[in-house]
């Protein structure tokens, strides 16, 4: 079983009222931001489930703007985030959807964001209750991540070699993985490896991965 | 230094000869890989986040986000300093600092989930009663939150603490239970009658059903939160006067768990059933969700 920390039972810190429906958003929109390493221009959010039945009144848009703003779950800005948003030039638009699917859990979030140079990336996350959050996809790929741990998101081409590549340099920068998994579209085509770390991991570790041609892109989340 | 349940936690408070609050914040220090000093400077903070969100709506009361509820702890707190209290300072103070820390929660103000955002209340309703009324250092409020934090995670652990799970005798009864045995280690209790505190506290609430009125945080979920702190110093008093429980801490927990396992869906925070399912509930419902944007 995992470790229950003190902080959990005593915490999160957080901007109320619920923990899913306020801190878990604000968790997961946080999340997406440090995965989008561009300046945003625009979100649009999907939610679905009880999300979608009761956002407004747990302040579920104002948290999911919040997060994708930089803010953390205990600060008070997101009570103003449409505001604030507004003023900073930062599009913003929600939408419900009515799909209720048993595959889909009730507190799940879809996060379209586009950059100003035009890039765009699409992450769906799940709020767990507590305040407990993962990511569940990313662009076209399901994954599996809570951002918990330091977390390295390695994109490339699903070809023999690239995850050994990975380990290797990992293992060389003496990176102590505490999780590794290969998410992928289909059998050839577009990939993510996803590394947790207990451990900060250093920046050196992203510039040689990244010198295998396979390797399309690759973020880091520090713990 | 990990424990796994309620026996052994008081196994280890025995060998160590540490009370339930020190055993709590080393296994802290152990497995997150930080320094005692570390640990209590968080809980510190968390301390005055708590502190702020029972007192601030005694000055500046505020209307709720769904607009069911604000106001009320200073109405409390007016009541009793016209010398009007039928409760008593101790228990009058505690149900006015739980339903001020909702009403934070609920004008979307910053709270420490204790263990969920719905019952942040009750702990910090007893801890800063007790400390006005017994004139204690912050100090001893810390030591009541490791010991409110072990009680929190042996029920995250071993039952639930999710009111959509097992109901609000799952969140307000953890709330309640871990104030309880924060009340009973404060005011010089051993460890087990902190447990003991916590077991009739989980054992009075069984059953309680989680009904919110529009599935909002706001009511009923405010005045559980008085009904858990008065239950914990109710539990606390007991548990000191030597009152021993008949079933032990983790046959309690259990019993709680399988309680909320039992209770309908309608029953479980979704708001169809209880106070939410009645007529004067659903109208607000409609009232709130009908609307628009500003």
């Amino acid at each position: 079983m995992a470790f229950i920390s003190l902080f959990e039972v005593i915490g999160p810190n957080m901007v109320g009222p619920s923990s899913s429906h306020t801190a878990g958003a604000a968790s997961m929109a946080l999340l997406a931001r440090k995965l989008f390493p561009g300046e945003i221009k625009s979100v649009h959010f999907t939610l679905y489930g009880s999300f979608a039945r009761t956002y407004r009144g747990h302040g579920t848009d104002r948290a999911l703007l919040g997060g994708i703003m930089g803010f953390e779950t205990d600060d008070l800005r997101i009570r103003d985030s449409l505001r604030l948003a507004k003023e900073q030039g930062i599009k913003y638009s929600f939408s419900v959807s009515e799909q209720e699917d048993a595959a889909i859990h009730p507190n799940t979030a879809d996060m379209e964001i586009e950059g100003t140079e035009g890039e765009k990336l699409f992450v769906r996350g799940v709020s767990l209750g507590g305040g407990k959050v993962k990511i569940v996809k990313l662009n076209q790929i399901e994954v599996d991540f809570t951002g918990e741990y330091s977390t390295l998101i390695v994109s490339q081409t699903d070809k023999p070699g690239v995850v050994a590549h990975i380990t290797r340099v990992l293992s060389e920068e003496g990176v102590n993985i505490a999780f590794m998994r290969l998410f992928r579209e289909e059998k050839g085509a577009a990939a993510f490896t996803i590394v947790e770390s207990d451990e900060k991991i250093p920046a050196e570790v992203l510039d040689r991965i990244r010198e295998n041609p396979l390797v399309s892109d690759i973020t880091l989340v520090q713990l | 230094m990990e424990f796994n349940n309620g026996a052994e936690l008081l196994e280890l408070c025995q060998k160590t000869g540490f009370p339930i609050s020190q055993i709590m914040k080393k296994r802290e220090a152990e497995f997150s890989k930080i320094s005692e000093a570390e640990v209590e400077k968080k809980m510190r903070k968390a301390l005055e986040i708590m502190r702020n969100s029972a007192k601030e709506p005694l000055k500046n009361p505020k209307k709720s986000m769904g607009g069911l509820i604000g106001g009320e702890a200073k109405l409390l707190e007016k009541h009793r300093l016209e010398g009007k209290s039928i409760c008593g300072s101790v228990l009058s103070k505690a149900i006015t600092y739980a339903m001020a820390v909702l009403e934070v929660n609920a004008s979307m103000g910053v709270i420490v989930a204790a263990p969920t955002a719905g019952s942040s209340g009750v702990v910090p309703g007893v801890l800063f009663a007790l400390q006005e009324e017994f004139d204690l250092p912050d100090e001893e409020l810390l030591n009541g939150l490791y010991t409110a934090g072990a009680v929190g995670y042996l029920l995250m652990r071993n039952a639930s603490v999710s009111g959509a799970e097992a109901g609000c005798q799952a969140e307000v009864g953890a709330a309640s239970a871990m104030a309880a045995a924060a009340a009973a280690e404060i005011m010089g209790g051993s460890p087990q009658m902190c447990l003991w505190a916590a077991t009739g506290a989980l054992s009075n609430l069984l059953g309680l059903v989680c009904d919110p009125i529009a599935g909002l945080v706001e009511a009923p979920c405010q005045n559980r939160n008085s009904i858990g702190a008065s239950n914990a110093l109710i539990c606390a008093e007991q548990a000191l006067a030597g009152i021993r429980q008949i079933i032990p801490f983790d046959e309690m927990a259990e019993a709680m768990y399988h309680v909320g396992r039992c209770l309908p869906f309608e029953l479980r925070e979704s708001a169809l059933g209880g106070c939410a399912g009645t007529a004067s509930a659903c109208e607000k419902s409609c009232r709130i969700f009908g609307k628009t944007e500003e």
